[in-house]
């Protein structure tokens, strides 16, 4: 019994996500904050799986950590990178040549993957948060607005305002000169994800399928639109887009 | 992810002797200074070492202490006082970390070797743009602050094919230099002793290029990592017989190893080549990253920028002129990736770790799309590493690890 589920967990910048596979099927997902305790984060994921599905951890079998913790996981049975995982994740959703584009916490992904499943390569942005989660996250302290509300905020724009910054500490005096020039806030937090757009369609030419994942956009679905506005053709989304990762983990852990 | 087990770096047993000619090498340009003879010239790495060891100088390359102060770790600290006085940040760090040393007074040399305070004062400082302009500016730094004569050779940028306009422009310039440098060392250049300085140099480089060359081998007995530190000899010593006899004892070590089956990297499944500088401070952390993974970096351009196959004893002149042109960093992005095309296969590589080095634009090549273009070209997939040869500043460790993790699992 206990070898058909595999954990995988993805302990990333911001969030640790986990996904428990019972062979084919997902059986719980979970998702918890990061914060200074990557092990604390993994493990309160992990006994939150087992409680959902209603299982005993030593049930589980294979445990794969990905993410910037995944060495950090004193149960895990083995640590892949997320770029692996990503690629294995949304290949399993979208079993075709894909490329992927991950927004995560601190870093942003490209990974096209060939319609075999196997990836041709990647790319990773430069060392600087911008166009990241985090960007967001200091632009909605910036406005002193709660992060949750942003695509809310940015839904409801209409106008074409851009912020023409690369560094995240440039763009918020942008967003200084557009509040003393009375800017809706709308307006602005729209032109934040303009911003985060820009740096992403500047990584890659972006060809064929394009499946967006990760926190970013599993909150903020008015940048995907945004992404699909500037390639001119629609952007797949997995069902979970956070947890994809979690899943090619877990995905991997049953191939072991 | 790197296998759990750990594993050991080999250890060339020749680095004993090259430990004990680097601190020669010093000690004896410390003396010179103390002693005020003989006299002492710095040069640029690439720059006319022959012409200056035929006329009697000692030479010093600042470099050399540049990549001390990265590996050391020494240099994210000097940086920012070079920055305080008008050195950007954003030029190369070789460049400030040196300057900055030298303000704080600080210097590895000192750590090293007892005894020894300070880098050594000059008596001319020489360059070779070939490398780069900034160059031009680290000397010219400090010929002000001891106002000592500054010369140097401004190289061509960007050849395809090296011709004779190429080669008699940088050999008239070498040869206008020799007066000013005879009224520093107080002799006159001795043609006979410059021909036999160009021939022992020229031994070392084909004996430094067979040492390289050995990585050719599956598996290789030799990494990039080990390269960095042996090439120091090619880089300071060419020209002497000291040299070559080092080079021949390492050679003999690396071919018993190849022989014996012997590994750098035991298990070696993967072989990858290393393009651009080396990022000095994370030299230790990237080999057992790369031992771990059981991939071996095999050849780099790096390493290579110090073999000299046109130096000609009979031609002196001309030969210096030719071979400090053919540098890869002096040609042409075609002429480039025909190169890096034949590194692929005699080195049968797998993959390229492309190094973007913040502050080092001359040593990076993977801004113009050369990356996409070989990978379209050979199928050589690649991967580009923000970086810096000094400035850990600009290094992000776990993202490196990440790509370079996630890199071997792709080619795995």
């Amino acid at each position: 019994m206990a070898d058909r589920f595999s954990l995988g967990l993805d302990v990333g910048a911001s969030a640790a996500k986990a996904v428990l596979l019972e062979g084919e099927v997902v059986r719980a997902r979970s998702i918890q904050r990061s914060g200074a305790d990557f092990a604390a984060a993994a493990t309160a994921c992990r006994d939150d799986i087992v409680t959902k599905a209603g299982l005993a951890t030593g049930d589980i079998e294979h445990v794969v950590t990905t993410g910037y913790g995944r060495r950090s996981v004193p149960f895990a049975t083995s640590a892949v990178t997320e770029i692996t995982c990503h690629a294995r994740g949304c290949y399993a959703g979208f079993p075709r040549a894909i490329t992927i584009v991950d927004i995560g916490g601190q870093d942003n992904k490209v990974i096209v993957v060939e319609a075999s499943g196997d990836r041709r390569n990647f790319k990773m942005n430069r060392k600087c948060a911008a166009g990241t989660g985090a960007f967001l996250e200091e632009i909605a302290n910036s406005l002193d607005t709660p992060l949750s509300s942003l695509n809310g905020l940015a839904a409801q724009a209409t106008g074409d305002v851009k912020l023409g910054s690369f560094c995240t500490v440039f763009a918020k005096t942008e967003l200084l000169k557009l509040i003393a020039e009375g800017t809706p806030l709308p307006e602005i937090v729209k032109a934040a994800f303009r911003s985060v757009v820009m740096r992403i369609v500047e990584m890659d030419p972006l060809e064929g399928d394009i499946v967006m994942t990760g926190g970013v956009v599993a909150y903020n679905p008015v940048i995907v639109d945004l992404v699909s506005e500037a390639l001119g053709r629609k952007v797949l989304v997995p069902d979970h887009p956070q947890c994809t990762g979690a899943l090619g983990a877990a995905l991997i852990g049953q191939d072991r | 992810m790197a296998d759990a087990k750990k594993s050991e770096i080999r250890k060339i047993a020749a680095s004993k002797t090259m430990r004990k000619l680097m601190a020669d090498h010093f000690y004896e340009l410390d003396r010179a200074v103390k002693e005020g003879h003989p006299k002492v010239a710095w040069c640029t790495s690439v720059g006319p070492a022959e012409l200056l060891r035929a006329m009697g100088f000692l030479v010093y390359f600042p470099e050399n202490h540049g990549a001390m102060l990265g590996a050391t770790r020494m240099a994210t600290e000097t940086i920012p006082a070079a920055n305080a006085i008008g050195y950007s940040p954003d030029i190369c760090s070789y460049l400030t970390s040196d300057i900055g040393a030298f303000l704080q007074k600080r210097t590895p040399l000192r750590d090293a070797y007892k005894g020894i305070e300070a880098i050594p004062e000059p008596d001319v400082l020489v360059f070779n743009t070939n490398q780069c302009r900034e160059v031009q500016d680290w000397l010219a730094w400090y010929g002000r602050r001891w106002s000592k004569p500054v010369l140097g050779v401004e190289c061509y940028k960007g050849v395809g094919e090296v011709t004779d306009v190429h080669v008699a422009g940088i050999a008239g310039q070498f040869e206008a230099m020799v007066p000013a440098l005879e009224e520093v060392s107080g002799q006159k250049l001795d043609i006979d002793r410059l021909r036999e300085t160009v021939r022992l140099s020229r031994e070392c480089s084909d004996l430094w290029k067979e040492v390289l060359e050995t990585a050719a081998t599956r598996p290789s007995p030799i990494t990039f990592f080990d390269s960095t530190i042996h090439m120091a000899p090619a880089v300071v010593m060419r020209g002497t017989q000291t040299a070559i006899d080092y080079y021949r004892e390492l050679l003999a070590e690396l071919k018993a190893r190849i022989d014996d089956k012997v590994a750098a990297v035991e298990g070696e499944r993967l072989r990858l080549y290393w393009e651009g500088m080396p990022i000095w401070g994370r030299l230790r952390d990237l080999a057992m990253l790369f031992l771990e993974l059981r991939t071996c970096l095999v050849a780099s351009t790096y390493a290579n920028s110090w073999v000299f196959t046109a130096l000609d004893g009979d031609d002196p002149f001309r030969s210096m002129a030719r071979a400090y042109t053919e540098l890869f960093i002096v040609r042409s992005d075609p002429h480039k990736e025909k190169y890096l095309e034949e590194m692929v296969k005699t080195f049968s590589v797998d993959g390229i770790v492309f190094h973007d080095s913040k502050t080092c634009p001359a040593n990076t090549n993977c801004r113009y799309g050369m990356a996409q273009r070989l990978q379209e070209r050979l199928g050589v997939p690649s991967i580009t590493i923000a970086g810096d040869l000094n400035d850990l500043r600009c290094y992000s460790d776990e993202q490196a690890k990440t790509q370079i993790e996630a890199f071997v699992e792709q080619l795995a």
